[in-house]
């Protein structure tokens, strides 16, 4: 089985990063981007059982920094 | 004086650590990430700079979960000292030991200069070599050192007289132009720029030396 957690920065803190996509995808002439917020994807490769319980202690001992960044988890 | 000083894989700045420890007469030993303990006796532990473990997920993150740094964070729990600087204070974030995040330098680049900055407090044992206020030229080399903390927490190290060290010409956009924090006991300092690479006249500068030589004399009198 497999999860997927996404993780982004939380609402209000600045991401520069995204920042400089907007401002790239401004200069290529695509207007109307008002925000870009980037963020990450992280795949597991879980044994089966594996529960969305024990994926979240994951995320909030390791996969992201709960300072900053949310989180979501997907179970497939 | 005994310091311990972490080699991750990824650390780049150990021995310049190492030196400036010793410099300052402290008996250093080195001690590896997979390391369970920390060698008896040990005042200090230094959390050096570098790319630990690739800085991959986040700077420090893999580090903080690291075998040695349940060890470190024992220490700290028991009032001992800890020093980290750079990627050290980016481990001492994801630990939890310092509050607040090491985000992506403002600019998107890698800043690699030396700055200037303002010794806020000389309330700490790291700091008591300097005088509040001294101004001081110390090297930053870091893509992520952009420190931020929500308004809480700012207000609250701001009371507490938890900022240690201001940047005069802020190259990151640190909030507040903080280089540099205390814990609540005052005993765990992170730092974003480098004191340990100004200890000696051939390094273009000794404005590192009183950190070292004034955690020296204040362990020495605990």
């Amino acid at each position: 089985m497999k999860a997927r957690v996404h993780v982004m920065l939380k609402t209000g803190v600045l991401d520069p990063q995204g920042e400089a996509v907007r401002h790239a995808l401004g200069s290529l002439g695509f207007d109307g981007v008002e925000g870009v917020r980037q963020g990450k994807v992280i795949e597991l490769d879980l044994a089966e059982g594996t529960t969305e319980e024990t994926v979240t202690q994951m995320c909030e001992k390791l996969l992201a920094n709960t300072v900053i960044e949310s989180y979501r988890v997907e179970m497939e | 004086m005994h310091a311990a000083v972490i080699v991750f894989p990824g650390s780049n700045c150990d021995r310049d650590m190492a030196v400036a420890f010793r410099q300052a007469g402290a008996r250093v030993t080195m001690v590896w990430h997979k390391d369970t303990a920390l060698p008896d006796g040990v005042d200090v532990v230094g959390i050096p700079g570098g790319f630990s473990f690739g800085d991959y997920l986040r700077c420090g993150a893999i580090a903080a979960n690291s075998p040695i740094c349940r060890s470190v964070m024992a220490h700290a729990g028991r009032g001992g000292y800890v020093l980290g600087i750079c990627n050290g204070f980016q481990v001492l974030t994801e630990t939890g030991m310092l509050p607040g995040v090491l985000l992506r330098n403002a600019a998107l680049k890698y800043v690699c200069r030396t700055v200037r900055m303002r010794v806020e407090t000389a309330d700490s044992a790291f700091t008591c070599g300097y005088a509040a206020g001294d101004e001081i030229t110390i090297p930053v080399a870091h893509h992520d050192g952009n420190y931020f903390a929500d308004s809480d927490t700012l207000k609250w190290l701001h009371d507490q007289d938890r900022v240690v060290f201001r940047y005069l010409d802020n190259p990151n956009g640190s909030v507040d132009d903080i280089a540099g924090i205390v814990s609540e006991n005052r005993r765990v300092l992170g730092m974003m720029p480098h004191p340990e690479r100004v200890v000696d006249p051939m390094h273009g500068g000794t404005d590192g030396a009183s950190f070292f030589s004034g955690l020296a004399a204040a362990l020495a009198h605990a």
